[in-house]
């Protein structure tokens, strides 16, 4: 006996739709990551070039398994629609489960080594022992950014001498000679080509370190401080934004790298060792 | 063996009202299908919360100067914004993507499906399901608090979750009941997956072995274990966060912290502490959501491609696979926390690993549609929309599985794009699947047809809409969790396509009332369903629609055969049950054996 349900009309016509609908979608998409209709904006480092190779790698090969899946799913709706054929008895074929077990495990794992380069060039190695030292501090909402100054070394710092609107944002100990000529600033600045080491601290909860054009995302987290490096290859002003929730004013919380030629970086560090 | 206790659950001592009957009855109930049912209406009110939460955040997006429904002050303050994300991911992820594809169906249908007459601890399942309502009612009183619902996201990381008011508005009363609710939660859960392991190892009918369960009970097999792995370890996070909350501890809080111009007392402890316990649940989170749903959809392909589901055996493996390695990949929510650079990468090459078994289950879905006989009912579409779903956000996982690609993505809407399609679409596309296709069995009607497959193509369509533009959004940099979508100078340019989400949000959103009508005229009015509506080879089929309170009347079955025996050669129809003994005609309905 064959139910009611069963028996309703039109239980086959949803297929066309449905295998051209997938079409069009893989289609569509398609389109949008080839054309780059919104892209991401161009590299200023070598390591984000790497970081956009193994994203194009990754593309090529997740683009292809996701065509051939979504058309197979058009297909198969559409070859395989009720039109009162009988459905093949078929439990599985072990030659083919094998072949798509390897295929997969080959494609996944390899994509997965082969990012292991873009990933090692800017976290394995440590900065290089010239790179320009530059403290980053975060707090609810704002960055904040210590240069050494003319000694080369950082002050000390001590929490319980935090104090922003006296002027000591980082609370740098006034009795530590090396503090004395510590540049604050609330913008990055760094030279071209120079490599420059980021050491990474926040204050109260944990904010982010994000500017796109690095392809440079890392984390500020109380009570570490992470280093983070990268050697800019392109001047101009980017944009700093903190990608970790942080509190009510997440989305207001930015800042600006500045990347100068070695001359105005010379005059910047000038400027404000007089400033301040 | 539990059908004394139901027996006497149901025993009505007279006199008794009419409302005390239906307070036992449906209320206080040790029935695993009256439960399941409790847990399924629940879901659908907390989807609705979630779904509504989740629209405001849409509407505040790209008309941020809007008058808001249910918004205090009319216009959405940041904060507010933060809160009702918060609330939106939280209740989605615990009350609708947890409860509805595990608690609710798989309470109600495990039993069924392995022929038992309950549950193994009846009282044990009907604590699991208060335990789990009171979680929801302290998660709601969070919305009403002094301070309102907390703004530290679902994952709510320290120490922006631990340090109190101090921290932001609804970090104080807000998000102490936030850890109060998810600690119950916990516990409803761990007892509820103790009841799933130990019925399913217990209860079996005599014949149904491991290898010839339905892949559904496979499914709710494996996710309570992994439940009761991951529960237990978020339940332990939540007391340390407590007692970091309201006892003075440290264990997420290091030293020198300085809030909002006030050194802080604390010391000694690690925020990223917080974030591998947390994680550690959190990645199996997503199998406890999406698992049941694979099961669900392996069942249903087969039922209406009417052919066996390809390669069971490597189906059934795949699920031990994927719940095995989603203890071992946590880490990949980590990769710019400041953890180790090289478990980074140890990360990663598991992570990738976990596609294999995906991948596995992809391939043999297509397998089981191919040289089938395809009949498109509601249920079958959603199963369809699923398989979709499953390839277009699992791919995009690929991405973001690697250290130096999740470099540029972490934190994007590329993120929200890609787990919203791969565990909180697909996995509702699950519980849509199922819905359809139990439903005559769980209430002896049947949905209407036209207006289910309405419901499809607005959702489909529309859920497509919605998150394939999301991912352009996050690789040109567009952050989540921003209340302010042009936070930041460069994303004035990404708002025309937040526009158009907002627009399919609507849409979709709208789409969903459909179902609702459906569903709520259908319990009433729907056309009276079959014993064995879809023709199908499982166990529940051979039960009344709805089963009675013992489900096979006394009349338990034996197995004799796997869970998808369909097209089988020579047999005089195209499904052959699992409890018709070898010999007899496969052709014989078991709507001819055992209606009545």
């Amino acid at each position: 006996m064959v139910s009611s349900l069963l028996r309703s009309r039109g239980s086959a016509s949803p297929a066309l739709p449905l295998a051209i609908f997938l079409c069009f979608f893989v289609a569509a998409s398609v389109y949008a990551f080839v054309a780059r209709l919104y892209p991401s904006p161009p590299p200023i480092s070598e390591d984000a070039v790497l970081v956009d190779r193994q994203y194009a790698l990754t593309l090529y090969i997740t683009g292809a398994a996701f065509i051939l899946a979504q058309l197979g799913l058009a297909y198969a709706v559409l070859r395989f629609r009720d039109r009162g054929q009988k459905a093949k008895f078929i439990r599985g074929k072990i030659a083919l489960e094998i072949l798509w077990t390897s295929v997969t495990l080959v494609a996944f794992v390899g994509l997965g080594i082969a990012g292991r380069n873009a990933w090692a060039g800017a976290r394995f190695t440590p900065a290089a022992p010239d790179s320009i030292q530059i403290e980053v501090t975060t707090n609810q909402f704002v960055y904040t950014f210590r240069y050494p100054g003319a000694d080369g070394k950082f002050g000390r710092l001590d929490p319980s001498l935090v104090n922003a609107p006296a002027g000591n944002p980082l609370g740098i100990d006034p009795n530590d000679p090396a503090g004395r000529d510590d540049i604050v600033v609330s913008d990055l600045t760094v030279p071209v080509d120079r490599p420059v080491e980021l050491l990474l601290r926040s204050q109260d909860v944990i904010h982010n370190f994000f500017v796109r054009e690095l392809r440079l995302q890392q984390d500020t987290v109380p009570g570490m401080v992470i280093p983070v490096h990268f050697t800019p290859n392109g001047t101009g002003r980017y944009e700093i934004v903190c990608t970790q929730l942080c509190g009510l004013g997440h989305s207001t919380m930015h800042s600006h790298l500045n990347v100068v030629s070695e001359s105005d970086y010379v005059n910047f560090l000038k400027r404000q060792a007089f400033v301040q | 063996m539990s059908s004394p206790s139901r027996a006497a659950g149901d025993t009505i001592h007279a006199p008794v009202g009419a409302l005390a009957r239906f307070l036992r009855r449906y209320v206080f109930s040790t029935d695993h299908k009256i439960i399941g049912l409790q847990y399924f209406f629940l879901a659908l009110l907390a989807v609705t919360v979630g779904m509504i939460l989740s629209l405001l955040m849409r509407f505040h997006l790209v008309w941020p100067a809007a008058h808001l429904p249910f918004v205090a002050g009319g216009i959405m303050t940041p904060e507010q914004y933060l809160a009702v994300m918060t609330m939106h991911g939280t209740i989605m992820v615990f009350f609708v993507l947890t409860t509805a594809p595990q608690s609710a169906f798989g309470n109600y249908f495990l039993p069924l499906q392995i022929g038992a007459p309950d549950m193994a601890f009846p009282r044990l399942n009907m604590l699991s399901f208060w335990l789990i309502l009171l979680a929801f009612v302290v998660m709601m009183a969070a919305f009403v608090v002094p301070g309102g619902a907390p703004i530290s996201g679902w994952t709510a990381y320290t120490p922006l979750s631990g340090l109190g008011e101090i921290a932001g508005p609804g970090e104080g009363m807000g998000q102490s009941l936030w850890a109060f609710s998810i600690l119950i939660f916990c516990v409803g859960s761990l007892l509820g997956s103790i009841n799933f392991i130990a019925t399913t190892i217990d209860m079996r009918a005599p014949g149904m072995t491991l290898m010839r369960m339905p892949l559904t009970v496979w499914a709710w097999f494996v996710t309570a274990i992994l439940s009761l792995l991951a529960f237990a370890v978020l339940f332990a996070a939540g007391i340390l966060l407590v007692l970091d909350r309201v006892a003075g501890t440290s264990f997420f809080m290091p030293a020198g912290l300085v809030v909002n111009g006030a050194l802080q007392t604390n010391g000694g402890g690690s925020p990223l502490l917080w974030q591998h316990l947390f994680w550690f649940f959190g990645h199996p989170e997503v199998y406890i959501a999406i698992l049941p749903g694979m099961g669900v959809v392996s069942h249903i392909l087969a039922n209406f491609s009417r052919k066996p589901v390809f390669g069971y055996r490597a189906m059934a493996f795949a699920i031990c696979a994927i719940g095995f390695l989603g203890f071992l990949v946590w880490g990949h929510h980590m990769f710019v926390s400041g953890m180790n650079p090289y478990s980074g990468l140890t990360f990663s090459l598991l992570t990738v690993s976990i596609g294999v078994p995906s991948a596995v289950k992809t391939f043999n879905w297509l397998g089981t549609l191919w040289g089938g006989r395809i009949q498109f009912h509601s249920p079958m579409l959603f199963a369809i929309g699923f398989v979709s779903f499953f390839v277009t956000g699992g791919l995009s996982g690929i991405f973001l599985a690697q250290p130096a690609v999740d470099t540029t993505l972490h934190a994007t809407y590329y993120v929200v794009a890609h787990f919203h399609i791969v565990m909180g679409v697909a996995a509702i596309f699950g519980i849509l699947a199922a819905t359809y296709y139990w439903f005559p069995k769980m209430f002896g009607r049947s949905m209407n047809e036209s207006l289910g497959k309405i419901h499809f193509w607005l959702t489909f369509v529309g859920v497509y809409c919605i998150f394939m533009p999301m991912h352009f959004v996050g690789i040109a940099g567009g952050i989540r969790r921003y209340a302010d979508s042009t936070g930041a100078a460069y994303l004035a340019g990404l708002q025309p396509l937040h526009r158009f989400m907002t627009i399919a949000a609507l849409v979709t959103a709208a789409a969903q009332v459909i179902f609702f009508c459906n569903l709520f005229r259908s319990l009433r009015r729907g056309a009276p369903a079959a014993v064995n509506p879809w023709n199908g080879t499982t166990l529940e089929w051979i039960a009344g629609s709805p089963p009675p309170a013992d489900n096979f009347s006394g009349r338990f079955p034996s197995v004799y055969r796997g869970p998808y025996e369909y097209s089988v050669p020579g047999a005089a129809s195209d499904f052959w049950p699992q409890n018709i003994p070898p010999g007899l005609n496969p052709g014989e309905s078991t709507e001819q054996r055992y209606a009545g």
